[in-house]
């Protein structure tokens, strides 16, 4: 079946078996490595990307029902909105300076998450960014870290906006 | 974990969408997918065909209708979370969906896909029961409109027939003097509920004129706690009295036992849940 999808920006015109899932695509069709794949089956959140500016789970998402659709990864989220000196994300930046990660896996998806946290509320009490990123799991870091990421990301970036 | 290969079309009506689901007795309808795509990739379905709803811009959004709301199959969790129409006249389906899995999901499942995949856990089954809500169908007959107690059969069945597609859901409008409140509970973030309670209270001179209850998962279909809106009506409006009247939340009910909770446990937190949330509804 033929789709077409503009990822990060760059449109693809393909031909894919309908049963091929968006986070497959990504990695092997569009070599979006850094989406990654975690528990398979909607839990985790790993393979968070943006569709339409808004997070989906990508192993949850049929290749073909993204036909059409825009889709941000995180190799795409610091050329949409890139800016200072490192041209990185605020929020790639705050889980720098915050220490946000340790494995990193879940990093990319925890980001995507939180980009449409703050595109929905700027300026969220650590309570409501506990629970816009309830779909996204860390086994490493007990969540602290992250938290303080996003409300950094926030402060830093009220009035600017931090639109993928 | 990738899915049996199956075929797949995106119809653009509601009429093309029945016809193709009608000549292919193992096809099934995707809308969101949030429910069915981990059915497939765990290969416990493998259709042949996927009928895809997500181009039928008709089902989408909602409508007022005078003294109900029309709700599209197609419109999102995170969508009734957001739209004005539901805030003002169906706010527990507001508030209810907004307890829904994650944001992620909200943004992909569907009210339609939520009902017709009908799992006991799910919430929205219980929210509509609640609401005396009626679902329209459509199938190669034409449409027909069912009570949700006629539409919910079983675990994971719904009395749907082949080639019938869910196309909308009629919430009749909360009139003056309604509260609502829906509790659920689970042990994690993001979990399905073990017991969760839809409650509405019409309140009237400090009393609770009228109580409806939907219970989410004491059985293998969403239930009414009749004998909890008997003992509510004409009650007086205080945490008390809803308390006691929430002692009957389990009567008549056939909660399971499975690994998250035995059965006499979702008895104690219906009873104990309902009481809460009666209160809320009941401003108490």
């Amino acid at each position: 079946m033929k789709i077409t999808l503009t990822i990060d920006g760059v449109r693809y015109d393909d031909d894919v078996e309908p049963r091929l899932l968006l986070v497959h695509y990504l990695r092997e069709h569009a070599g979006r490595t850094g989406t990654p794949i975690g528990c398979d089956t909607s839990n985790c959140g790993a393979c968070t990307v943006l569709l339409n500016g808004k997070s989906v789970k990508s192993c949850s998402v049929l290749a073909v029902q993204a036909d059409g659709a825009s889709v941000t990864t995180i190799q795409g989220l610091a050329a949409s909105n890139g800016s200072g000196e490192d041209g990185w994300h605020p929020l790639q930046r705050a889980f720098h300076e915050e220490h946000g990660l340790q494995c990193g896996y879940c990093t990319p998806g925890m980001i995507l998450a939180a980009v449409d946290l703050l595109n929905e509320n700027p300026n969220p009490t650590e309570e409501q960014v506990r629970d816009g990123l309830e779909g996204n799991l860390c086994r490493c870091t007990g969540y602290q870290n992250i938290v303080r990421a996003v409300l950094k990301a926030a402060g830093s970036t009220t009035g600017a906006g931090v639109q993928a | 974990m990738i899915p049996a290969s199956f075929d797949y079309t995106r119809p653009g009506s509601v009429e093309a969408a029945v016809a193709a689901l009608a000549a292919d007795e193992e096809a099934k309808v995707i809308a969101g997918g949030q429910s069915l795509l981990p059915l497939l990739r765990l290969r416990f379905a493998y259709p042949t065909l996927l009928v895809d709803l997500g181009g039928i811009s008709e089902l989408r959004g909602v409508r007022d209708a005078g003294d109900a709301l029309e709700i599209g199959a197609l419109t999102t969790h995170y969508e009734l979370t957001r739209d004005p129409l539901i805030a003002a006249h169906a706010g527990l389906l507001a508030q209810a969906a907004g307890t829904i899995a994650d944001p992620a999901v909200r943004h992909r499942g569907t009210i339609g896909g939520a009902l017709s995949h009908a799992d006991p856990a799910g919430d929205l089954p219980a929210v509509i029961t609640a609401l005396d809500a009626v679902l329209v169908v459509t199938g190669p007959g034409g449409s027909r409109e069912v009570s949700p107690g006629d539409f919910f059969a079983d675990y994971l069945t719904t009395t749907l027939a082949p080639g019938e597609i869910l196309t909308s859901v009629r919430v009749p409008k909360l009139g003056d003097g309604w509260g609502y409140h829906y509790e659920k509970f689970h042990p994690t973030a993001q979990a399905w509920a073990i017991v969760g309670v839809a409650a509405l209270a019409r309140r009237s001179n400090g009393h609770v004129a009228e109580a409806r209850i939907g219970l989410t998962n004491m059985g293998s279909t969403p239930v009414r706690a009749g004998a909890v809106e008997a003992a509510a009506a004409g009650a007086e409006a205080s945490a008390t009295a809803m308390r006691a009247a929430a002692q009957h939340a389990d009567q008549g009910t056939s909660p399971p036992s499975d690994l998250r909770a035995a059965a006499d446990y979702r008895r104690h937190l219906a009873r104990v849940l309902t009481g809460r949330a009666l209160a809320k509804a009941a401003g108490v």
